[in-house]
C-alpha cells in the first residue's frame, strides 16, 4: 500500500465531513474517490495533501505516518479543481515554480520545464498567461505544474469539473494516458460516475462522509455492497445504455 | 414620465403577406433626456456650491494682501513645523497601516478561524467613532490621569500633548483605510493559489511577494493614497490629544484654527492654501492610480 487512511475522522464546525474512512491505494495504481456533492471526497484528498488536518486517525504515505508532516514534504502534486495557476506568471514559470522553491539550478529547471511542456503538447506556448489559455489548456498546465518536482503521489480535485463536455472526453483519455505513462500514483476526486468507472484501477464510493465500498470498476458494477451504491452506479449505466 | 406609443407594423414571418403585427413601441427619448439633464444640473451645482465655491475663497482670501504677505505667512517659522508635523504624522499612518492592512486582510481572506467576523467589524471602529471621542480616549488611557499613565510618567515618556499623541491619532483615525481597499480584492481571489504555492514548499514571504502582491499592487497603492489624504485632513482627535503646542504638536488643520481664532483671518486662509495644493496633489495621484486600476 502506498497511500493508507486509517479511520479517518474530520469534522467541521459540527458537520461530520469525514466518518471512520479507511482505504489503501497501491503503488502506481489510479484511484478514484467517487461520490455525490458533499460526500467527504474532497475533504478526504485535501486531508491527504495536508491542506486539512484529520480530527483523528493516520494518514500514511509510503509506510511513513505523515499527520504531522506539512504538505510540502509529502511528495505530493496536487492539482487544484480550478487549477490554481498563477495569473500573474507564464505557463514555463508556473511549471518552474515547484523547482524554484526548491532552489534547483536554473539549467536543470529549463530543462524540465522543456520536457513538461512537450509532454502535456504545449511547447510553444511557454510563454503565454493562463487567461491566454483555453481550459482544456489550463488544466494541462495544472497537470504538468504539479508533476515538475517530481512528486511520488498526485492528486487531482475533480480535474475536469470545469472543462465543457466535448473536450472532457478527449482530456480524461488524454490524462489516463499521461499518468500510465508517468507511472505515478494518483488519486482523484470526481462525482462523475462515467469517468471513475472510465479511468480508475480502484474506486472508492463515498457517501454522507463514509466510505460505502471499495472495489474495481467491475467489483463496484456487477457486485455492489449497498442500496446506495447500487442506485449511484445504475444513474451512470442507464445514461450509458 | 410621458410614455408615448409608437406604433407600427412588423412582418412577423417575412413574406410579406401574412401575419402583419402591430408592434407598439414606447418612445422613451423624451422623458429620459430631460431627466439626464437634471441629473447633470443638480451635480454640477452641488460641486460648485461645496467645492468649487469654497476654493475660490481660500484662494482669493488668501491673496487679498497681496503676494509678498502670502509668501511670508506659508513660509512663516510655525507654519513650516506644523506643516512638518503634519506629513511626519501622514508617513507614520500610511507605513503603520500599510502594514498592519496587509497583514489583516491576509488574514481574513485567506484564513478561517472563530472570531474571524468579529475582528473584521472592530477594525472598521474608527470609522464609526467620532474622532473627538477616540481623542478623548487616548487622553483617559495614555494621560496623567490615564490608565497607563503611572507607567508612562515613571518613564519619562510623554504620549498626550506631544508628538507621540499626534501620531497615534492620525493612525488610529485612519487605520481601516488600507485594510478596506485590500479585503475585498484579497478575499476575491480566494485562497487557491497561495495553498498550491504552500503546497509546493513556498514560505510564508515567497508566497506573499510572487503571488499575492503582484494581485493586490495597486489597491494597496490607492488605500495608501485615500489614507494619506484622511491623515493631513485629521483635525478632532489630533485637537484633542495635542494640546495645540504652536510649533511642537502643531499640524497644519490645527495651525489654521488657532490663527483663523486670531483673527489673522488671510494667515488662516494662506495656510489652508497649503492643504489645498497637497489635496489636489493627492486626487491627482489618485485618479492615475485609479486608471491603471483598471
Amino acid at each position: 500500500m502506498y497511500v493508507e487512511m486509517k479511520q479517518i475522522n474530520k469534522k467541521f464546525d459540527g458537520f461530520q465531513a469525514s466518518s471512520n474512512v479507511s482505504f489503501g491505494v497501491e503503488k502506481g495504481q489510479l484511484a478514484a474517490l467517487l461520490g455525490p456533492s458533499g460526500s467527504g471526497k474532497t475533504t478526504i484528498l485535501r486531508m491527504i495533501a495536508g491542506l486539512d488536518e484529520p480530527d483523528s486517525g493516520d494518514i500514511m504515505i509510503n509506510g511513513r505516518r505523515v499527520n504531522q508532516l506539512p504538505g510540502s514534504r509529502r511528495g505530493i502534486g496536487f492539482v487544484f479543481q480550478n487549477y490554481a495557476l498563477f495569473r500573474y506568471m507564464t505557463v514555463a514559470d508556473n511549471i518552474a515554480f515547484g523547482l524554484e522553491v526548491q532552489k534547483q539550478d536554473k539549467r536543470t529547471i529549463k530543462r524540465r520545464v522543456e520536457e513538461l511542456l512537450e509532454l502535456i503538447g504545449m511547447q510553444d506556448l511557454g510563454k503565454r498567461y493562463p487567461h491566454q489559455l483555453s481550459g482544456g489548456q489550463r488544466q494541462r498546465v495544472a497537470f504538468a505544474r504539479a508533476l515538475a518536482p517530481n512528486p511520488q503521489l498526485l492528486l487531482l480535485d475533480e480535474p475536469f469539473a470545469a472543462i465543457d463536455a466535448k473536450v472532457r472526453r478527449e482530456l480524461r483519455t488524454w490524462l489516463k494516458g499521461m499518468i500510465e505513462r508517468v507511472g505515478i500514483t494518483s488519486i482523484f476526486v470526481t462525482h462523475d460516475q462515467e469517468e471513475a468507472l472510465e479511468l480508475a484501477d480502484l474506486i472508492i464510493v463515498t457517501n454522507c462522509g463514509k466510505v460505502e465500498q471499495i472495489g474495481t470498476p467491475k467489483e463496484i458494477c456487477e457486485r455492489p455492497e449497498s442500496d446506495f451504491v447500487k442506485e449511484f452506479i445504475d444513474t451512470a449505466r442507464i445514461w450509458r445504455l | 414620465m410621458k410614455n408615448v406609443k409608437r406604433t407600427y407594423e412588423q412582418d412577423m414571418e417575412g413574406d410579406g403577406i401574412h401575419s402583419l403585427q402591430k408592434v407598439i413601441e414606447p418612445r422613451r427619448n423624451e422623458g429620459s433626456c430631460t431627466v439626464k439633464y437634471f441629473l447633470i444640473g443638480v451635480s454640477v451645482l452641488f460641486l460648485f456650491i461645496m467645492l468649487f465655491l469654497p476654493l475660490m475663497v481660500v484662494a482669493a482670501n488668501a491673496l487679498k494682501e497681496g503676494w509678498r504677505v502670502y509668501k511670508e505667512n506659508v513660509l512663516d517659522e510655525y507654519t513650516v513645523k506644523a506643516l512638518k508635523l503634519t506629513l511626519l504624522a501622514a508617513v507614520t499612518a500610511v507605513t503603520t497601516n500599510t502594514v498592519f492592512g496587509i497583514f489583516a486582510s491576509f488574514l481574513l481572506s485567506k484564513y478561517n478561524f472563530r472570531g474571524r467576523q468579529l475582528l473584521a467589524s472592530l477594525i472598521d471602529l474608527p470609522f464609526s467613532i467620532s474622532p473627538v471621542i477616540a481623542g478623548l480616549v487616548f487622553i483617559l488611557t495614555f494621560g496623567n490621569i490615564g490608565w497607563m499613565g503611572g507607567f508612562l510618567k515613571a518613564n519619562h515618556i510623554k504620549i498626550v500633548f506631544a508628538v507621540p499623541g499626534v501620531l497615534l491619532g492620525t493612525i488610529f483615525v485612519t487605520l481601516p483605510f488600507v485594510f478596506r481597499e485590500l479585503f475585498p480584492v484579497m478575499n476575491a481571489a480566494g485562497k487557491d493559489e497561495e495553498e498550491a504555492a504552500a503546497l509546493m514548499g513556498a514560505g510564508g514571504f515567497t508566497i506573499f511577494r510572487k503571488i499575492t502582491f503582484p494581485h493586490i499592487k495597486w489597491a494597496l497603492l490607492y488605500g495608501m493614497v485615500l489614507c494619506t489624504a484622511r491623515a493631513m485632513g485629521e483635525f478632532g482627535a489630533v485637537s484633542v490629544i495635542s494640546g495645540h503646542l504652536r510649533g511642537k504638536t502643531n499640524t497644519l488643520p490645527l495651525q489654521v484654527e488657532i490663527l483663523y481664532n486670531e483673527f489673522n483671518t488671510t494667515a488662516a486662509f494662506s495656510v489652508s492654501s497649503i492643504l489645498v495644493i497637497l489635496a489636489v496633489l493627492i486626487l491627482i495621484v489618485k485618479s492615475f492610480v485609479e486608471r491603471k486600476r483598471k
